[in-house]
């Protein structure tokens, strides 16, 4: 067992994603505090180590890996673990890394931690902190050693500091059978912008949860048209089919930017702020004092939406003239 | 073709969550559980299979508090047999505990597929799915939006960050992490799960000694600092609407 910090580098259509940024930061932060170094793991293409903020990096390309397959991902990393344990593994907590982190903690038999928002050095010891329950619990807790799992979410590392003007040196790691796979790509399927792009608004209507009619989404259509926006959504109101999967904003949906970004009934879970987190303006209305939305918005009115939308737009229509 | 669904219960957020004394956990005293809602979507999706195809839904959730209800209700929908494992406190296991008490249970049935919700808001040590399927040594794939079995396989179709869907095709058996289903998950009336609760069995499936390896050490629960919230605009609808069209008129979108 080593004490370097290995970071599985999540990629797709020749960038690496920003939370692969925010993992070498991490594993930054831990490398240090016990003098191991940071290294990235790459798979699928070597030329993506430009820029990694990284000691070393292990690279292992394979026709295979040219694109994220779970079962060859699992057993690219399983030989690579092979050949040496390191002090931690992350990776995103993502659709990529949470799958991928899963499979390798049951089939190697390594503890795993998910939703980690911070690490920390104490000594020789790393703790964590993660967040749980929507975001409305932090947990701290210990690393297990020697070797564990980690999956990071956006929010305690800056992606800036897990970049760097130079390539870390490469090696090239073992190349596993991957022939016979049980899962294989068939094609993708780009996003569907619809009738409006959500990230291209300057000003946006976000509905969640707590709208809890659909007769709420047609008045935040129209707030939205006053104010020269579009209405777009958290995961519940899409998953009750109230707006098309386009309208979605968060981890698997859009990442937007809006100059204002109204959340109405929106309680801030972290798969939701990560898509709008960015957002100029960010006013909240929510009946839970204690909704997450509140840490990240500028202004909050602890009210039911239903209560205040009428008013609120025709206040909105009235300012117009 | 026989489609196991794993389902659990976890902490309504709608609710104020309080941490016990020891700061360990969560305080249970008034906590309201209800079905994991990814889990919802994962029973959906193998319902809306079951309608297109002869499979057979099998249920499962560990022991614990509010499970019979949970597993009755699904039944209500449409699931053919709902199981209970039972000798285990399911409240205080971690995932790879119930993933290696699950892993015998799913071989026993003889599943061809297994789902379950792609994630729970308090996993902390990983989701069942990916644990399940490593112990399995099955293929997996997570944070799924869409099944169609086909022959020896299915495919499926896996959400990416950003919007990007990718399809898949995986050969079975395979655990699958259900992030939604096509339709929203069915409704059933009070008064069917209770007709339901007279006619049908919980099978009770007894399982081994629990092995909980596989988590951190907790050292304590809190909540996030509070130290940047939001300006509450105070007052009622229309003196808060009136202070918000002010802010939206310095912003200038008014």
């Amino acid at each position: 067992m080593s004490r370097d910090i290995y970071v599985v580098v999540e990629h797709r259509e020749g960038l690496v994603e920003d939370i692969s940024f925010v993992g070498l930061a991490a594993a930054r932060a831990m490398a240090e505090g016990i003098g191991g170094e940071v290294v990235a793991v790459v798979l699928g293409d070597g030329r993506l180590i430009e820029g990694l903020a990284a000691d070393r990096a292990i690279v292992v390309e394979d026709p295979a890996l040219s694109e994220y397959n779970p079962e060859a991902y699992v057993a690219a990393l399983e030989a690579i673990l092979a050949d040496e344990l390191p002090r931690a593994l992350l990776a995103g907590d993502t659709s990529v890394g949470a799958e991928v982190a899963g499979l390798l903690s049951a089939r190697l038999d390594l503890p795993l931690v998910n939703r980690c928002v911070g690490v920390r050095a104490e000594g020789e010891t790393l703790g964590f902190t993660a967040q749980i329950c929507g975001g409305k619990i932090l947990v701290d807790g210990l690393l297990p050693e020697p070797t564990v799992l980690v999956t990071v979410v956006p929010g305690g590392f800056a992606v800036e500091e897990g970049k760097s003007e130079t390539a870390p040196s490469a090696q090239t790691g073992p190349r596993p059978t991957l022939d016979e796979l049980r899962v294989r790509v068939r094609g993708h399927i780009e996003p569907d912008v619809g009738d409006v792009d959500i990230s291209r608004e300057s000003v946006l209507i976000g509905v969640g949860r707590g709208i809890q009619q659909e007769d709420t989404v047609e008045l935040a259509d129209e707030l939205a048209g006053a104010l020269g926006g579009a209405v777009c959504a958290s995961r519940p109101v899409v998953d009750q089919g109230w707006l098309p999967t386009s309208r979605l904003v968060g981890k698997s949906g859009r990442r937007v930017k809006p100059s204002v970004y109204l959340a109405l009934g929106i309680s801030g879970a972290p798969e939701h702020v990560e898509g709008m987190a960015d957002s100029g303006l960010i006013v909240a209305v929510n009946t839970d004092p204690t909704a997450p939305i509140y840490d990240v918005a500028q202004y909050g009115i602890e009210m039911d939406i239903n209560d205040l939308l009428p008013t609120l737009l025709e206040r909105v229509q009235e300012a117009k003239g | 073709m026989k489609i196991a669904v794993v389902m659990k219960l976890v902490p309504d957020l709608v609710e104020e969550l309080e941490i016990d004394e020891e700061k360990a956990r969560l305080d249970t005293t008034w906590l309201r559980l209800v079905a994991n809602e990814p889990d919802e979507h994962a029973l959906e999706q193998a319902l809306l299979l079951k309608e297109q195809l002869d499979a057979e839904v099998i249920v499962l959730g560990m022991d614990g508090d509010g499970m019979d209800d949970l597993l009755v209700t699904a039944a209500a929908k449409g699931a053919d047999r709902i199981i209970k494992l039972t000798g285990a406190d399911g409240d205080t296991l971690n995932n790879h505990a119930v993933a290696r008490l699950l892993e015998p249970a799913i071989r026993e049935l003889g599943a061809d597929l297994v789902m379950t919700g792609v994630q729970a808001h308090d996993d902390l040590d990983g989701a069942v799915g990916p644990l399940l399927a490593g112990l399995l040594g099955w293929p997996c794939v997570s944070y799924v939006s869409g099944v169609v079995l086909e022959g020896a396989g299915c495919d499926v179709r896996k959400e990416f960050p950003g919007g990007l869907v990718v399809e898949m095709e995986v050969d079975l058996p395979a655990v699958l992490g259900i992030q939604s289903a096509p339709q929203p998950p069915r409704y059933v009336a009070v008064s069917r799960v209770r007709q339901v609760m007279k006619t049908t069995e919980v099978e009770e499936h007894p399982v081994g000694a629990v092995d909980d390896r596989g988590a951190a050490e907790v050292q304590a629960l809190r909540r996030p600092s509070v130290g940047e919230r939001a300006s509450m605009l105070e007052g009622d609808e229309r003196e808060a609407a009136d202070q918000l069209v002010a802010i939206l008129q310095k912003a200038g979108v008014l």
